[in-house]
């Protein structure tokens, strides 16, 4: 988890990633940003994030994106 | 039938009245029958088109949708037997299985839109090419572009991609899924509707509501007040301007990028503000295309909030899954690996916007107008992504983020930025653009702006003050907007101020609505799309 | 209750101002171009009359019932309007035929030569005043134009609904009246100018009607013949538009054929006494009041004649009648002697 906070806090050092719930709903992460995310996930976790995972319930918080990692690792 | 004939208010009126007169389970079905009457009415040959994509991607759907339940049931029913080298292995076969399915159909849609779209830009391209070896040319082939094939097959494809995906089953009943590709209100100019969305409200059965069916009729009212009295007025003037590319030159071309962003403004959103106020009348939400695009202050912005639907639809399926492909995470490591980890997060970004947008520049029309006009697009929004460090530091050292004036200033400068964009709608060619573009600077005709010479475009004093009036009035109601429905709020009020607010409204279409006789009703400009 | 109430003042006030925006918009035809007023006007007269002329400007403009009636007692209307089409003519005849059956209907063949409408106003003036009825919507079928649509005769404002910026005094004051304009159809001009240069018909391609024309016209012959009235085909004498020879030919063989007479007032220059210096007001297009009054005595003579028009002038309710149009006839009369500076002499 701190490993994904860390690569969020680089990315919007302004950002409180621990408490916003609302990411993608409030346009905190545009779409390049979920790119830039993804690249830096895949290579941290050594999970791949399809264009299938990209839908808001999985990217509003850090939480949520984190679980999603988890359950990609569980399935590799 | 335009949203703008009599036939088709005609048509609206007898559709609302069978709806809510009928048994409610046949309410779809009837729905159905009015979408396929309607597209019938645009033309008989279409009809080809619009079925061969509703049960092509039908039946494709129906297999990947298939082979997902097959799969999560084998692997249930076999999970102690397998292990996880075994699963991955079979889940993998499956999944070339649906991919196929998924590739041939894409291939089959697109393919249909690309030969109806494309086929005479890329033989006049290959002429070109030609006749620099003197060869001779091709001549071009008469295809008619169905009605509306660019949104109903991008709502396919969409749907296709989402079922694919998982995120939505497969529709098993063909006629409802017809009814999905071919609803009426959205079939000539979008909004690009999603599965997950429409199929919610589409097929219920809907009571009569009458402060739905008023709220309907009200914004559809609203959306004639822009086209009519709005866009198709300020037509005039634009199709002055650019019929005459050797007249009107320098400052005519800075009024008639103004003018056109108005008309294209007016015109786009008022025919959208008549599609979901129809929908709503018949108790159907339909996504919301724009969220008031002029009051952001970039470009990235503004891309968020105007047509949405086709921007969300480049995004969703196609930037992430270019951006996110293997080959595309390659193409990062390759990057990082040479020039470093800050390029290496970048440059993939950007040529995967690069795809995204010359696609949208394509999508819009077969043109290399268009092409350039997506490619424009891209490097603005390139070009303040990478002045961001610098814009950081400015608002560092001077604290103007929030002040109000700065925050005009940023409007106004986006708004000057789509103007000069959207100059590539406008003239057929490329050269013609850019020569329309340089004037501004070296024509040095401002006198015209203040002469009287802008009363001879077609448009009279009492016509501006009109399309002034018009303008303020969708100024206010933007504004009024941000906090919260407008008809909400009008809803409130003492029937006395309702009654004269709507009723004045629909009296201003009838007498200042550009309509009837001595005019071409104009077409809405999305349709060719 | 109280919504009830609501809802019936809603409407009433939704009816009663778009109806009034409609009278308001649409024109009046009182002033300027008053040729509009003419097909409504008929209305407004009292429908015994023997002989009705059907036509476009050529007979508007060219017979003046006020001689017929005062030379030989003949009582005769004109139901003439713009470039009236044969199809307005046919359906304008049927039209008259639910009110009265003339003795004689004189028709001008000049229209023969179009087989559709050629210009929206002119369907305009020439339909908007007729009086609903099924040959009304017949005849809008007949002459819509392709940008045309049907609801905007039923519903004017739709027509009209941007000429607020164009509104007149007039338009104020003859919302809910009117004020006649013609003189039993006959559109009254004393000016003079002379025929002058009168340009040569340009070759057309194709001499012949169309089909749509002479369908009107046979069903003009069949109506009459229906009701037993006695149909006159006439060509006025009108330099311009060019009557070609070949045209000629067509409707004097049409003629006699079915029997009907035709009289070609070009070719009677000498028996109607016309003097195309002295008796045209726009160059020989259309007859002033000078012209007009020698082709009426002609065909009043021929009226009476030939086609055994009884005078009336021995009916007092109708002579009372015409003695008080005559007496507005004269008046106008002066009044643009004035208008132009003429005396009657001139």
């Amino acid at each position: 988890m701190e490993e994904l906070l860390n690569i969020l806090r680089e990315m919007h050092p302004d950002v409180d990633f621990e408490k916003e719930e609302h990411l993608i709903d409030s346009a905190v992460l545009d779409s390049m940003d979920i790119v830039t995310l993804i690249t830096e996930i895949g290579e941290e976790f050594d999970v791949t994030i399809t264009a299938a995972d990209i839908v808001p319930d999985n990217f509003n918080s850090a939480k949520a994106l984190y679980a999603l990692i988890q359950r990609l690792e569980d399935e590799t | 039938m335009l949203f703008t004939s009599y036939r088709f208010l005609g048509f609206l009126a007898a559709l609302l009245l069978l709806y809510y007169i009928l048994p409610k389970r046949f309410q779809w079905i009837l729905l159905l029958a009015g979408s396929y009457v309607f597209y019938f009415a645009a033309g008989p040959s279409f009809l080809l088109y619009i079925l061969a994509a509703t049960v092509t991607t039908w039946f494709a759907a129906r297999r990947i949708g298939d082979n997902l339940t097959r799969q999560r049931a084998y692997l249930k029913e076999h999970a102690e037997q397998m292990d996880r080298g075994a699963k991955k292995a079979y889940k993998k076969g499956e999944e070339r299985i649906r991919r196929r399915w998924l590739a041939a159909c894409l291939l089959l849609n697109l393919g249909v839109l690309a030969v109806v779209k494309y086929t005479n830009f890329v033989i006049s391209n290959i002429n070109g090419v030609l006749s620099l070896f003197g060869g001779t040319g091709l001549s071009p082939v008469s295809l008619v572009l169905p009605l509306g094939i660019s949104f109903y097959t991008f709502q396919a494809v969409g749907y296709l991609i989402d079922v694919y995906r998982g995120t939505v089953p497969a529709e098993r009943n063909l006629p409802r899924f017809a009814l999905f590709i071919s609803f009426f209100p959205q079939l000539i100019q979008g909004p690009i509707s999603r599965w997950g969305d429409l199929s919610r409200t589409l097929y219920q059965e809907h009571e009569f509501d009458g402060r739905q069916v008023a709220f309907g009729l009200q914004r559809m009212l609203w959306g004639y007040f822009k086209k009519m009295v709005v866009a198709d007025r300020v037509l005039a003037a634009v199709m002055t301007i650019v019929g005459g590319p050797e007249v009107y030159r320098g400052a005519y071309i800075l009024a008639g990028m103004v003018f056109y962003t108005l008309q294209l403004y007016a015109d786009f959103t008022g025919g959208i503000d008549i599609t979901i106020g129809v929908a709503e009348a018949l108790g159907i939400q339909v996504q919301e295309n724009f969220i008031r695009p002029y009051f952001s202050k970039s470009l990235k912005e503004y891309w968020r909030r105007w047509h949405v639907s086709m921007s969300s639809w480049f995004r969703d399926y196609l930037f992430y899954p270019v951006s996110t492909s293997r080959w595309m995470q390659r193409f990062t490591r390759f990057v990082k690996a040479r020039l470093g980890e800050k390029p290496g997060r970048r440059l993939p970004v950007y040529l995967s916007t690069f795809v995204v947008w010359l696609a949208t520049g394509v999508w819009h029309g077969a043109s290399w107008n268009f092409i350039v006009w997506g490619l424009a697009n891209w490097a603005v929004l390139m070009a303040s992504e990478e002045l961001e460090p610098l814009y950081g530091k400015f608002h560092q050292r001077y604290a103007v983020r929030r002040k109000l004036w700065y925050r005009l200033f940023q409007v106004g400068r986006l708004f000057l930025l789509v103007c000069i964009l959207n100059l590539f709608d406008c003239y057929p060619s490329l050269s013609l653009t850019f020569g329309a573009f340089a004037s501004i600077f070296t024509a040095g005709n401002w006198e015209i702006l203040w002469d009287g010479s802008l009363l001879a475009l077609g448009l009279s004093a009492l016509d501006y003050g009109i399309l002034a009036c018009g303008t303020a009035l969708m100024l206010l109601v933007s504004l009024s907007q941000r906090g919260g429905s407008v008809r909400e709020k009008i809803a409130r009020r003492p029937y006395a101020v309702r009654f004269a607010v709507w009723y004045g409204l629909f009296l201003i279409v009838l007498l200042m609505g550009i309509y009837g006789v001595g005019y071409d009703a104009s077409q809405f400009i999305y349709n060719q799309f | 209750m109280r919504r009830a109430l609501k809802i019936v003042l809603s409407a009433l006030i939704v009816l009663g101002s778009l109806f009034f925006l409609q009278r308001l918009l649409t024109p009046k035809y009182v002033d300027g171009v008053v040729e509009g007023a003419f097909v409504a006007e008929y209305y407004r007269d009292v429908p015994d009359h023997d002989v009705i002329f059907v036509g476009d400007c050529e007979v508007y403009e060219n017979f003046s019932p006020a001689v017929l009636w005062e030379e030989y007692g003949i009582n005769s209307y004109i139901r003439g309007s713009a470039e009236q089409y044969i199809w307005q003519s046919y359906y304008l005849l049927e039209d008259t035929l639910r009110y009265e059956t003339p003795k004689a209907v004189v028709f001008n063949i000049q229209s023969l030569q179009f087989s559709e409408s050629q210009r929206e106003a002119y369907n305009r003036m020439s339909l908007e005043g007729m009086e609903w009825s099924p040959v009304k919507v017949r005849a809008i079928l007949a002459s819509m134009r392709p940008e045309e649509h049907f609801l905007d005769y039923v519903f004017p404002i739709l027509r009209y609904h941007s000429r607020w910026s164009e509104l007149t005094g007039s338009d104020v004051e003859y919302l809910f009246k009117t004020k006649p304009v013609s003189f039993n159809g006959y559109y009254m001009r004393v000016d003079v100018r002379a025929a002058e240069n009168v340009p040569e018909g340009k070759p057309l391609a194709d001499y012949s009607f169309g089909e749509t024309a002479w369908k009107y016209l046979d069903r003009m012959v069949e109506l009459c013949g229906e009701k037993g009235i006695q149909l006159i085909l006439i060509k006025a004498p009108s330099l311009y538009p060019y009557w070609y020879p070949q045209w000629e030919e067509q409707v004097e063989a049409y003629a006699a054929e079915k029997n009907l007479p035709y009289i070609n007032f070009l070719e009677i220059q000498e028996e109607t006494g016309i003097d195309y210096a002295a008796d045209t007001y726009d160059g020989g297009l259309h007859m002033n009041l000078s012209g007009a009054e020698k082709l009426s005595r002609y065909m009043g003579r021929y009226l009476a004649d030939e086609a055994g028009i009884p005078d009336r002038r021995g009916e007092t309710e109708l002579a009372g009648r015409w003695a008080e149009k005559l007496a507005v006839y004269e008046a106008e009369k002066r009044a643009q002697y004035e208008l132009y500076g003429m005396t009657e002499e001139d």
